[in-house]
């Protein structure tokens, strides 16, 4: 790999993101669908996706606003589902924490799946890249995912009008959820949290203001835990 | 949705800030210190903690049919779930969910 040309860092971010687009593209263009039907204008469905660049917590968010949900759980649901981005930030804190406080800030603000996995790969088998090589490499696997995001959202908020109840959008979010989930099922572990989930949110679906899907969340993390010790444990 | 805009703009900003301020912060704050074993743990099952749990009622109780359960979703919702697990692929996985879906609509009439 020639390191020489810095430049050509943003260039390998920017490669290695770029298949990415082709499930930022649809998910961003069903967020502006689903948000406009759920009566958001356009300043809203924009601001949202650019203030928050977070997929699963804007749908998440819409879902509790739907239903009825008051602000504080609104918010409590949506950024639950942004916790696991504070280990993103643990995580990447030793290679790129010795930046300077605007592009780390910068930084806090592109992290989303995508550009932390592609990065903390690159950074643990190239580990002898520079601090600014690393930084260019971050922003690089954004450059295309970032704007395709923003424009995505504003085509679907724009035509999200047009398009007729027949289309069965209003299920168009739980198969997304759905085809987020299936791929995390990963260990016994993931799966035992995603059954109390499911089961716990069911059971407590008549509690007020979304309440049962914050306390089936709480217990699930716990059960997900839980299971990973017991596993470890019956492995050593 | 009866939220007004004032409600709106309070969920936007409420959650652009407290996404951010968990993005910055070991990167921004906290800096390089390592967390404990148990809230990694714990962090680690946040989105299979919440979003199967957020699912689940939309799929059993779609507003659309007025809460009753309808054969159509129901299936979409398997073969979603399905094509994920096989493939270990999320585009995937919409895709055939939605081919499903309009599939069964299109049988079920």
């Amino acid at each position: 790999m020639p390191r020489s040309n810095p430049k050509s860092l943003v260039w390998q971010g920017a490669r290695d993101g770029a298949p990415f687009m082709l499930v930022i593209l649809p998910f961003a263009l069903l967020f502006g669908v689903v948000a406009t039907e759920a009566g958001l204008n356009l300043a809203e469905v924009m601001g949202m996706s650019v203030l928050v660049i977070a997929g699963a917590a804007q749908f998440a968010a819409l879902q509790q606003m739907v239903g009825e949900a008051p602000v504080v759980m609104v918010l409590a649901t949506a950024l639950a589902v942004n916790l696991r981005m504070a280990m993103y930030s643990a995580s990447l804190t030793p290679y790129l924490g010795a930046a300077p406080l605007w592009k780390r800030a910068f930084a806090a603000y592109l992290m989303v799946d995508q550009s932390y996995m592609l990065s903390i790969a690159k950074f643990e088998t190239e580990p002898d890249l520079s601090l600014s090589e690393k930084l260019r490499y971050y922003f690089g696997t954004m450059i295309l995912i970032g704007p395709m995001w923003y424009a995505a959202s504003f085509l679907g908020a724009v035509v999200g009008k047009a398009i007729p109840p027949e289309f069965a959008l209003d299920f168009a979010v739980p198969i997304t959820f759905l085809a987020m989930i299936a791929p995390m099922l990963r260990t016994l572990a993931h799966v035992a949290a995603a059954a109390t989930s499911v089961i716990v949110a069911l059971l407590l679906a008549g509690l007020p203001y979304g309440a049962g899907l914050l306390i089936a969340a709480a217990l699930a993390m716990a059960v997900g835990a839980g299971v990973e010790v017991a596993m470890q444990r019956g492995r050593t | 949705m009866s939220m007004g805009t004032g409600e709106i703009w309070t969920v936007i900003l409420g959650l652009a800030i407290g996404t951010f301020l968990i993005r910055f912060s070991f990167l921004g704050i906290v800096g390089n210190r390592p967390l404990p074993a148990w809230l990694l743990r714990l962090l680690r099952y946040t989105p299979v903690a919440v979003l199967p749990g957020l699912v689940a009622p939309l799929v059993l109780w779609p507003a659309a049919t007025g809460g009753t359960p309808d054969a159509a979703r129901l299936l979409a919702a398997i073969a979603t779930l399905a094509i994920g697990l096989i493939a270990r692929n999320t585009l995937f996985a919409i895709i055939g969910g939605a081919a499903t879906l309009y599939t069964m609509l299109w049988i079920l009439g």
